[in-house]
């Protein structure tokens, strides 16, 4: 007899898909009610997923056979510790992002409401989906329709944003391109072992490490998934695809869109080729020095730019090399509490808070008086007080000041590189965090310490306050504050027995 | 000789298969004209699809259609299970291809042309 | 699409008028004998929407506007849509917890438990059939629709 909750994994996805449609039939007659199904469906995602974290953790990991079927004949949904904790995340921040959106849309593109909706929850179901399943193929089929729907959205500007259009064609590219690499990557696992079952494949693959197939199956992988989340070398298409989409949308793609990518790529590494496999050759020592470039290319281009999204989308290049050097640190550090994968997942959750905070407040500022280079937010300080607030607090929180969520993840980073003996990426992560300030602190200035042109001579204290409208405040004050209440949590490592758990399940701890 | 011989005629599907990748890789990145660098990306695809099925291929394997004359005579077939998964991957083709149609229409409306290196001088020019 | 020229190719047109019923005919077939031979519920939904493509390409853009409005596109996929879910959530419904996702045999559709599952298999190959075709034709018609001519570029937005 099945409890309820062992269907929620199928059902989160089910009812998105079925609500996607909902909303383009429904907005067909009265366009209001369009956003009123979005955001329901959202709060009920949401909520069903922060049941499935409590049911995983307290009575180990749910396996679901569609149709009955056993694997590995059949498609199978596993939903242990990692895939509930990353869908919580990122339901949360598609919930934060989903409010938002509502005074944006109606501002920027009256006309195409109902189909930005639509598309939207096109692109949560495929979120939802790759976090999921439990099958690799299917994995393929959602990553990819969690793609299609970015393609679209990014483009979906109107005339403001006809710049977002060419970009929009070359994530379309290149993303096409890493995931046929990814497809490539299946059918080699294939062609040796005939299975499609992440599980099945673990089972399988161990006598066959020193087989050219299998790594050359693995190097497709890395590559592919690399290419969808925007790692050094193949991360041209993200500060383009950022500059002109929707701000929402931003928040979305380097808060969640990259990190589910990493997601897969640590799904894929550690379910399917176990950490046997990644001690055997120098996998992770090379990702380590790739991420490490990555760290500190973002944080210099980021320097340059005069474009505040593009600023922060090369950031995002940047903390991206936060979770590979975690990652390819994970198996040769055991002393808790930094061993494993914690520094990763943990930097996962502490990014989409700070950067979705950080997108949102630039989304702000351009709906509010149309600003986009840096140089015109003189003076923006008094008159958006709440607004430039948050990105102060989400701007500390990126530098890595305590007690925030940033300077925590840096910190449990930094430990573990001291522990696995590589001093250098202790260096590399210091030298960051001090590019971050020099970024931050340039926008911040020209906030807070520049007057606004036409005042420059005035000594008047007083500004007209011409804040954001309250449905966009509400999210941006929402994330910030918990950029600083979620360090707490994690100084005091509430949220620990997740993420032990999770090292367990791979094997990363060392047993006493 | 010999074993360089059967080792690039025995395989010959996966040598083909990388041919077409490549051409399609090539019609990406050198063409100007935007929907030629869509169809470079289905060359591409249509590479990586023949790749997978070719894995499916058994020797002397007929259509696997299941019939009573099959089971009773006991008739060898093709694996079924590749030809399944490439046609949910064509429908992903067709679906990108889709988006990356209506993405070039756009851009042919808004800067009235489809060459790359055109649309990036307007992209260029102050005011964009 | 020949409607501002105002020529009409009789050859072509009567070629079709014959041949798009046997087409959609044959998509029907593709689509219910998905289960036992090549075909299936997106294979028959292409070939539907090849025919509607057909009628588009050698008539006029509006005469195919006229025989399928963007109403029946929506209405289409999205009932297309509900099926194929929809008969998933009846699954977990009627199997009362004992079974999992998209097992179709707890539809009460017919006796026994294998015929549920074949009818179940059925109707959801057409449920994306509809889909798929709706969408394809949609498609079509988006890409085929003429862009205005841009007079001046106008700096307002």
């Amino acid at each position: 007899m099945l409890p309820f909750i062992e269907h929620f994994p199928v059902l989160i996805v089910v009812i998105s898909l079925l609500s996607s449609v909902t909303i383009l039939v429904v907005g067909w007659i009265n366009r209001k009610a369009s956003y009123f199904i979005f955001i329901t469906t959202i709060v009920t995602q949401f909520v069903a997923s922060i049941f499935l974290l409590a049911h995983v953790l307290t009575r180990g990991p749910i396996r679901y056979w569609l149709g009955g079927w056993k694997p590995p004949w059949g498609i199978e949904y596993v939903v242990d510790a990692l895939n509930a904790y990353v869908l919580v995340i990122l339901l949360f921040l598609a919930f934060v992002c989903g409010i938002y959106s509502k005074k944006k849309r109606e501002h920027e593109l009256p006309q195409k409401v109902v189909s930005f909706y639509s598309v939207f929850q096109l692109l949560i179901t495929g979120l939802c989906g790759v976090t999921v399943t439990g099958d690799i193929f299917n994995m393929y089929v959602f990553i990819e329709i969690m793609s299609i729907a970015a393609y679209a959205l990014i483009g979906s500007m109107g005339k403001i944003g006809k710049v977002a259009l060419k970009a929009s064609f070359t994530y379309l590219v290149l993303g096409s391109v890493g995931a046929c690499f990814f497809l490539i990557g299946i059918g080699l696992l294939y062609s040796v072992t005939g299975s499609l079952n992440m599980h099945d494949l673990s089972l399988l693959l161990p006598p066959l490490y020193g087989n050219r197939v299998v790594q050359a199956a693995f190097a497709f992988f890395i590559v592919g998934l690399s290419i969808k989340m925007a790692l050094f070398p193949l991360h041209t298409w993200l500060p383009d695809a950022h500059a002109f989409a929707p701000a929402e949308i931003s928040a979305m793609l380097s808060g969640i869109i990259i990190e589910v990518s990493t997601y897969a790529f640590i799904r894929v590494s550690f379910s399917v080729f176990t950490i046997n496999f990644l001690r055997l050759l120098p996998i992770l020592d090379i990702l380590c020095w790739v991420a490490g470039g990555a760290i500190i290319a973002g944080s210099l281009m980021a320097i340059t730019q005069m474009n505040l999204k593009r600023m922060l989308a090369y950031s995002s290049v940047a903390n991206m090399g936060y979770i590979m050097l975690a990652v390819g640190l994970s198996i040769s550090v055991t002393s808790e509490p930094w061993n494993g994968l914690t520094p990763a997942l943990m930097h996962i959750l502490n990014h989409a808070l700070m950067k979705g905070c950080l997108f949102l407040v630039a989304g702000a500022f351009i709906y509010k008086a149309d600003l986009w280079l840096i140089n015109d937010f003189r003076g923006l300080g008094r008159r958006m007080p709440y607004t430039c607030a948050a990105f102060v607090v989400a701007a500390i929180s990126m530098i890595g000041i305590p007690p925030s969520v940033g300077f925590v993840s840096k910190l449990y980073i930094v430990l573990a590189a001291i522990e696995a003996k590589k001093i250098v990426f202790v260096a590399i992560i210091l030298l960051s965090s001090l590019l971050n300030l020099v970024y931050f602190w340039r926008v911040i200035e020209t906030m807070y310490m520049k007057r606004a042109e036409g005042e420059e001579h005035s000594t008047s204290t007083h500004v007209s306050k011409d804040e954001a409208p309250f449905g966009m405040l509400a999210p941006i004050l929402i994330l910030a504050s918990l950029c600083i209440i979620m360090g707490f949590f994690w100084l005091a490592k509430v949220p620990m027995p997740i993420l032990n758990q999770i090292n367990n399940m791979f094997g990363l701890v060392k047993v006493p | 000789m010999e074993c360089l011989f059967t080792m690039i005629l025995a395989k010959y599907n996966y040598w083909l298969s990388v041919i077409l990748m490549l051409i399609g890789l090539y019609a990406i990145l050198a063409k100007d004209n935007l929907v030629k660098k869509i169809i470079g990306l289905n060359i591409f695809q249509t590479a990586i699809f023949l790749f997978f099925i070719s894995l499916g291929a058994v020797k002397g394997g007929t259509a696997p259609i299941v019939s009573q004359e099959m089971i009773s005579k006991g008739y060898v077939y093709v694996n079924p299970l590749p030809h399944v998964l490439i046609l949910t991957a064509i429908v992903v083709a067709v679906a990108t291809t889709a988006v990356a149609l209506s993405l070039i229409i756009r851009m042919n409306e808004e800067y009235g042309t489809i060459e790359e290196s055109e649309i990036l001088e307007k992209l260029k020019e102050p005011g964009t | 699409m020949k409607e501002d020229k105002g020529e009409r190719s009789i050859v072509t047109e009567t070629i079709s008028r014959v041949m798009i019923p046997f087409i959609q005919l044959f998509s029907l077939y593709v689509i219910i004998h998905g289960a036992v031979g090549p075909g299936g519920g997106f294979q028959g939904g292409v070939v539907f929407g090849a025919s509607i493509i057909l009628y588009i390409t050698a008539f006029n853009l509006t005469d195919g506007r006229r025989r399928f409005p963007e109403s029946a596109s929506i209405v289409l996929s999205s009932s297309g849509l509900y099926l194929y879910a929809g008969i998933g959530l009846l699954s977990i419904l009627f199997s009362a917890g004992v079974a999992q996702y998209l097992n179709y045999g707890f539809i009460p559709l017919s006796g026994q438990f294998e015929q549920n599952r074949a009818l179940g298999m059925e109707l959801v190959e057409i449920g994306i059939g509809l889909t798929v075709m709706a969408i394809v034709a949609s498609i079509f018609f988006d890409l085929a629709h003429k862009a205005e001519p841009k007079n001046k570029k106008e700096e307002t937005d």
